[in-house]
């Protein structure tokens, strides 16, 4: 059952990445995309993150890829994009080096660290998952609000000034102020 | 006991497996017929406020006016838009269609939830609840499903390849995406009161009149998710999305025949699934209305079954008022509409549900409740104080560089 469902998120996940890399209309690889989200988010509920699995589609799927088409239907940009023109000098070229790198740091992370995820499991502190039914959200609360809470509202911060940065950027300048 | 394994797991019997899919059976059939006589009450409701007679020609009262709608629509032709784009205009209804079925999967429906009973029920020797399932994530998943929700219409409006449809699907989704905050913020106040977001859990903490929800978190939240969920069910006074008058028929005008009769549908499933989460979460779901340990009991019922005629009562005065709002709201203007969302209700959402954690925090730590409240509120007066100066200067400026945008 497991096996199934895993090949089955895994097999959704693929085709939505193909998808969203390949399909030259704008909206139909937005749709990909969230197609990818909702494998992450069925990977999981197998996985007994619940919490995790709601908010991936709450904020990625709900909110984030919304945007997206929100933006591609108000701009008019839905027609197909013309592959010839390429923006930046040797973008692609550098674009496969850099995905080829990745890749490679990827296996050698997951081939060193094989034998620390299934045997010794250090990194994860099970002690308080499945006591009882909110658990799940109870040690996630108590992580990002007890022990990492600095971090968390650092991050916060960060958009904030993200967010004001973009007003000030987007906003026009009057001539003779500011 | 069947020899075959139904989830091929192991020790997952057929029994609970059976359940299950009575459940989703009956909860496909009410869903379905519970729409059907809602938009039958709406006519005929709406139409005793217009001193009009309604619907009465199709069964008793007109009450099978809708079946006679729907066989209609099933025979008229199907229609495809040249210039949409076929799959996504195909995909479109389903979207739409299935969020709004999906979050009735987590309401419970009736069982037993008073002295201290958590609402389990026995069936065929397996205990079980009188709803489909009961994640611990409860209410997250109705957010998450809602969220769904927008697609189905922003991809509608997209995919017809046509103006009206366009500008009907850009509002809906910008208004959608603004209120699902106020939806969340106001939704956190109740979690924070019940201590759990299961839906079964949220009900068992509203075992007496005080407790139910709508009176322990301030009447703030249910007015707040009240109006965030007429927002997010596009109904009127917020139905911009297909203001008929300016838009033809809004996101929907190229669809004909099933495919509307999907999204048609959808809209007051919608409707009634969100009456049924509201009356879940601040109205104590299928309890009784009990008042200092005396119940209001319906004799010769029992106790499990009278939580299912309790929800039903209940529901029903929802959705009256959201007829009843039809009936008698204008419709906003865009920008009074986003100034609602964005001005109004997120901050009054975040500021009470600040208010409510310093007095949750005061009881905990054993801090005198009113000097916390009072540091609350001050707090929350220099915050309000501050946006209205940022309001102010904002609007000079808008006023000053009006020209330019």
């Amino acid at each position: 059952m497991q096996l199934i469902v895993f090949v089955l998120a895994s097999a959704m996940m693929l085709v939505g990445a193909l998808g969203v890399v390949t399909r030259r209309n704008p909206v139909h690889a937005a749709l990909s995309l969230v197609l990818t989200l909702f494998g992450v988010a069925v990977h999981f509920v197998a996985l007994e993150a619940y919490f995790l699995a709601a908010v991936q589609i709450i904020v990625y799927a709900g909110a984030i890829v919304v945007l997206f088409l929100f933006v591609i239907m108000l701009l008019g940009v839905d027609k197909a994009e013309d592959l010839q023109t390429e923006p930046l000098i040797a973008q692609r070229w550098l674009a496969g080096v850099a995905g080829l790198g990745l890749l490679g740091l990827l296996v050698i992370a997951v081939s060193r660290g094989s034998e620390l995820l299934t045997t010794r499991a250090e990194g994860l502190d099970t002690s308080v998952a499945g006591a009882t039914g909110d658990a799940n959200i109870q040690q996630l609360a108590r992580s990002v609000f007890g022990d990492y809470v600095v971090a968390f509202e650092l991050t916060s911060v960060l958009l904030v000034v993200a967010v004001v940065g973009t007003v000030m950027l987007a906003r026009r300048r009057v001539p003779g102020e500011m | 006991m069947l020899a075959l394994d139904p989830m091929l797991d192991g020790g997952v019997l057929w029994t609970p497996f059976l359940i299950v899919v009575l459940k989703v059976l009956v909860i496909f059939v009410v869903g379905l017929v519970a729409t059907m006589l809602m938009v039958w009450f709406e006519r005929k409701v709406i139409a005793g406020m217009q001193n009009r007679i309604g619907p009465n020609k199709a069964g008793p009262f007109g009450i099978l006016q809708t079946l006679a709608d729907g066989i209609k629509l099933f025979f008229k032709e199907d229609l495809l838009p040249r210039r949409s784009d076929r799959f996504v205009f195909a995909l479109a209804p389903f979207l739409s269609f299935v969020p709004a079925f999906l979050s009735f999967a987590i309401i419970p429906l009736g069982g037993d939830f008073r002295d201290g009973n958590n609402g389990i029920v026995t069936w065929f020797g397996v205990q079980t609840r009188v709803q489909l399932a009961d994640p611990h994530i409860g209410v997250l998943f109705a957010l998450a499903v809602s969220s769904i929700a927008v697609y189905g219409i922003m991809l509608a409006g997209w995919s017809s390849g046509s103006k009206y449809p366009l500008l009907g699907s850009v509002r809906a989704s910008a208004q959608m995406v603004s209120y699902e905050a106020a939806l969340g913020l106001s939704l956190a106040s109740v979690i924070l009161v019940s201590g759990t977001m299961s839906t079964s859990g949220i009900v068992s903490a509203q075992s007496s009149l005080t407790d139910w929800h709508v009176v322990a978190t301030g009447v703030v939240p249910f007015i707040i998710f009240m109006i965030a969920a007429t927002a997010e069910l596009n109904r009127p006074p917020f139905d911009l999305v297909e203001a008929e008058q300016e838009l033809v028929g809004g996101f929907n005008t190229e669809y004909s025949s099933i495919r509307f009769a999907l999204f048609y549908l959808a809209e007051f499933m919608n409707t009634v699934t969100m009456s049924a989460m509201i009356v879940t979460l601040f109205f104590g779901g299928p309890q009784p209305i009990s008042i200092n340990g005396v119940t209001l009991d319906i004799p010769f019922i029992p106790n499990g079954l009278e939580g299912t005629v309790w929800l039903l009562a209940k529901v029903s005065v929802f959705l009256y008022i959201y007829v009843w709002f039809r009936a008698s709201l204008p419709r906003l203007r865009y920008d009074q509409l986003m100034d609602l969302g964005w001005k109004l209700l997120i901050p009054a959402s975040l500021g009470w549900f600040i208010l409510l954690a310093a007095q949750r925090l005061a009881r905990n730590e054993g801090w005198n409740i009113f000097v916390t409240t009072a540091g609350a509120v001050v707090v929350l007066g220099a915050c309000y104080a501050l946006m209205q100066a940022a309001f102010a200067v904002s609007g000079k400026t808008r006023e000053r560089e009006g020209a330019q945008f």
